[in-house]
């Protein structure tokens, strides 16, 4: 990683916008690939110039599917890894290059909301444990204080009563009662910004929506913003605010939910859009339109626009010749594609 | 039963032993399967959906303590035969399965073809050049490169590897194939990729197919029928064309309403509670504490009650019955 980057910036030097919660400038997280652990052969560049605001109380949507860069994007936000290049600025900091006890304030300011509810809980600890450690690492040092906010937590996940879960391990609740338990857990501190990866992807079809609905309601109650991460397009709905999709370490396209849905502007949004089921017996009588291909590796990704060799409206020396710049068909309706520079606003009909 | 039907299951039931009594896994189910349609075993986790796939396929643990009904493949009941026979005569040569997480199931230190060959050459006693041969004609159906048969496992995607498990288990021609779960670990697109494949063999070779899923939207891309498990039972069987317009029983209802969509503006509902346990499941209706529906009625146990020909356990349906059967009284 180079270091001649600059120090963790003071509160005072970026512009502020009182609005912007977290601020997303120019994100580059490379992974360096080694021979024999020591000489460079390579990066993977699995987040590749990324640019966005969060706003506060605002909740946004990835999508995009594995290997795509969603989740190194995520763990970049909770700073698990470092960026390469580029800036993330939460409430006018440049939190990137933190340390020590402004890193720790950070982290205390983020939730984290992981994928498999049962594999993040530490299976050895009952949930008053589990839900204490938080709280014993920043600091709150009143035992009284702790079970107060132990108990609210709970409460604020509904798994009432209280006492019958205190002392129980995480093998002994459902999926989504684990799940209520980990939420519970990232809401203990009362962040600001709460990071949802895959929060339901691993749960029952019947409890999904309820544990939705739960992340939604702590959402509007608490001001929350929310970076929801999924592959699951129908799910989006519920954080009905904006939307952006990934591929292959690129933002493709970021508009609102209702443009994505209704006016689709990337060949790899529209490919995402169709690939999606909706429960209906006619589906059985026809083939998907899939995109042929997979996803391209991160080491070399492809010349020009990356999704490119997939794309059935690639146009040869343009699309993979140079990459498409950010492109603003419809206001608000953003997308990286050379079939919008000459003022397409809608994608091309088949 | 018709000359159409290539699977009846009567009166299945496997329960398993374990040290706070017995786990009823599988209780009583009945269903059929007729030839070249694919049904769908719907239900949330624990219901007992993966279980019955492995009592049709007898692959059990070692601590069933009941394992009774009648399995017919064709006319022929095969809960007769012993283990060797069931080896011999119907494992991989009339049904075969695609595991759950086949795809990471896969034998790391062996080539992707040689696996493939394996069933060829054990059921079929071809030589193993032609059961690479077979290898090589199952990967160009499932949509894998001829070169990757010389591949191991770990150099393919999760979507080859899925196919490469979906190969394994077609290279012997088999009439019925069991898919515990293929797409649930994969992307969207490789999902709608492997259905495309999945329909495609259906639509050429004949193919059955029995889908475990609880992917509701999903399973819709390949159900000829629709059966709904709860509680280890069979609670509502249906052709998918009605199935996904309306679905009689109300446990089907509100699975499909817990479906997020991608248009319309319904929001989606959850079920409240938890399916009981299969140790001490309740005398009354199983699903009588979720149930949005429910009368006095339903402190008894439903039979099954048949709702313009579909079998539904559900009093509601009482007053269309026609032909009701009685639960078995050994409960």
């Amino acid at each position: 990683m180079s270091t001649d980057l600059q120090t963790p910036a003071p509160a005072a030097t970026q512009s502020q916008n009182d609005d912007i919660l977290l601020s997303v400038k120019d994100l580059h997280v490379w992974f360096e690939l080694k021979k024999w652990g020591f000489s460079h052969v390579g990066w993977v560049r699995a987040v590749d110039n990324v640019n966005f605001d969060l706003k506060r109380s605002e909740a946004i949507a990835i999508v995009g599917e594995s290997g795509c860069g969603k989740s190194s994007l995520m763990k970049t936000l909770l700073l698990l890894n470092r960026p390469r290049e580029g800036q993330v600025i939460f409430e006018g900091k440049d939190i990137s290059r933190l340390k020590g006890k402004e890193l720790k304030w950070y982290r205390s300011q983020v939730g984290y909301v992981q994928q498999d509810p049962y594999g993040a809980l530490p299976p050895f600890m009952p949930v008053h444990r589990i839900l204490d450690e938080p709280l014993v690492i920043n600091g709150v040092k009143d035992k009284r204080e702790r079970q107060r906010r132990i108990r609210t937590a709970l409460e604020e996940v509904a798994l009432t009563p209280v006492e019958d879960v205190l002392n129980k391990y995480p093998h002994m609740l459902s999926g989504g009662q684990q799940q209520r338990v980990v939420i519970a857990r990232a809401m203990i501190l009362e962040p600001k910004l709460l990071v949802a990866d895959e929060p339901v992807s691993m749960l029952d079809a019947s409890v999904r929506v309820e544990i939705l609905r739960l992340l939604r309601k702590l959402q509007e109650e608490h001001n929350l913003s929310v970076m929801y991460i999924t592959h699951d397009l129908s799910t989006v709905r519920f954080f009905s605010e904006r939307i952006f999709v990934m591929y292959a370490g690129k933002l493709v396209e970021q508009t609102h939910i209702e443009g994505l849905l209704d006016n689709p502007l990337h060949p790899y949004t529209v490919a995402l859009l169709t690939g999606t089921s909706e429960p209906d017996a006619a589906n059985a009588r026809k083939l998907k339109e899939v995109p042929p291909g997979e996803p391209p590796s991160l080491v070399n990704p492809p010349a020009g626009c990356r999704f490119h060799p997939r794309c059935a409206h690639a146009i040869a020396g343009v699309c993979d010749v140079d990459e498409p710049p950010d492109f603003e068909p419809v206001p608000g309706h953003v997308v990286k594609c050379w079939l919008y520079k000459e003022g397409r606003t809608s994608y091309p009909e088949a | 039963m018709t000359d159409n039907t290539l699977l009846k299951v009567e009166d299945l039931t496997l329960y398993f032993k374990t040290r706070r009594g017995d786990v009823q896994a599988v209780d009583h189910v009945d269903f059929e399967l007729p030839k070249n349609k694919a049904v769908v075993i719907l239900g949330e986790s624990g219901c007992g959906k993966t279980s019955m796939a492995k009592a049709i396929l007898r692959l059990l643990p070692r601590n069933v303590s009941q394992y009774s009904g009648k399995i017919f493949i064709e006319d022929q009941d095969v809960m007769p035969l012993s283990d060797e026979e069931y080896r011999r005569q119907v494992r991989w040569v009339k049904i075969s399965m695609v595991p759950q997480a086949a795809m990471n199931a896969l034998n790391p230190v062996l080539r992707a073809g040689d696996q493939v060959a394996e069933p060829a050459m054990v059921h079929l006693g071809v030589d193993k050049a032609e059961a690479l041969e077979l290898a090589r004609e199952m990967f160009q159906r499932v949509g894998v490169p001829e070169d990757f048969l010389t591949r191991y496992p770990f150099e393919l995607s999760g979507g080859m590897r899925q196919r490469v498990a979906i190969a394994t288990a077609l290279i012997t021609h088999p009439q019925l194939i069991v898919l515990d779960e293929p797409t649930s670990a994969l992307d969207l697109l490789t999902q709608a990729n492997i259905m495309n494949v999945l329909k495609t063999i259906k639509w050429e070779t004949g193919t059955s197919y029995i889908l475990i899923t609880h992917d509701i939207a999903t399973s819709s891309e390949l159900a000829d029928k629709v059966a709904v498990m709860y509680a280890g039972q069979i609670v509502e069987v249906n052709d998918a064309d009605r199935f996904f317009a309306e679905p009689l029983h109300p446990y089907s209802q509100k699975l499909m309403a817990s479906v997020p969509r991608l248009h319309g503006h319904d929001e989606p509902d959850f079920i409240p509670g938890r399916p009981p346990s299969l140790l001490n499941p309740p005398t009354s209706c199983r699903f009588i504490d979720r149930c949005h529906l429910r009368f006095d009625k339903c402190s008894a146990d439903p039979p099954t009650f048949f709702a313009d020909g579909h079998p539904v356990k559900c009093w509601l349906y009482e007053k269309e019955a026609s032909d009701a059967i009685i639960p078995d009284s050994s409960k």
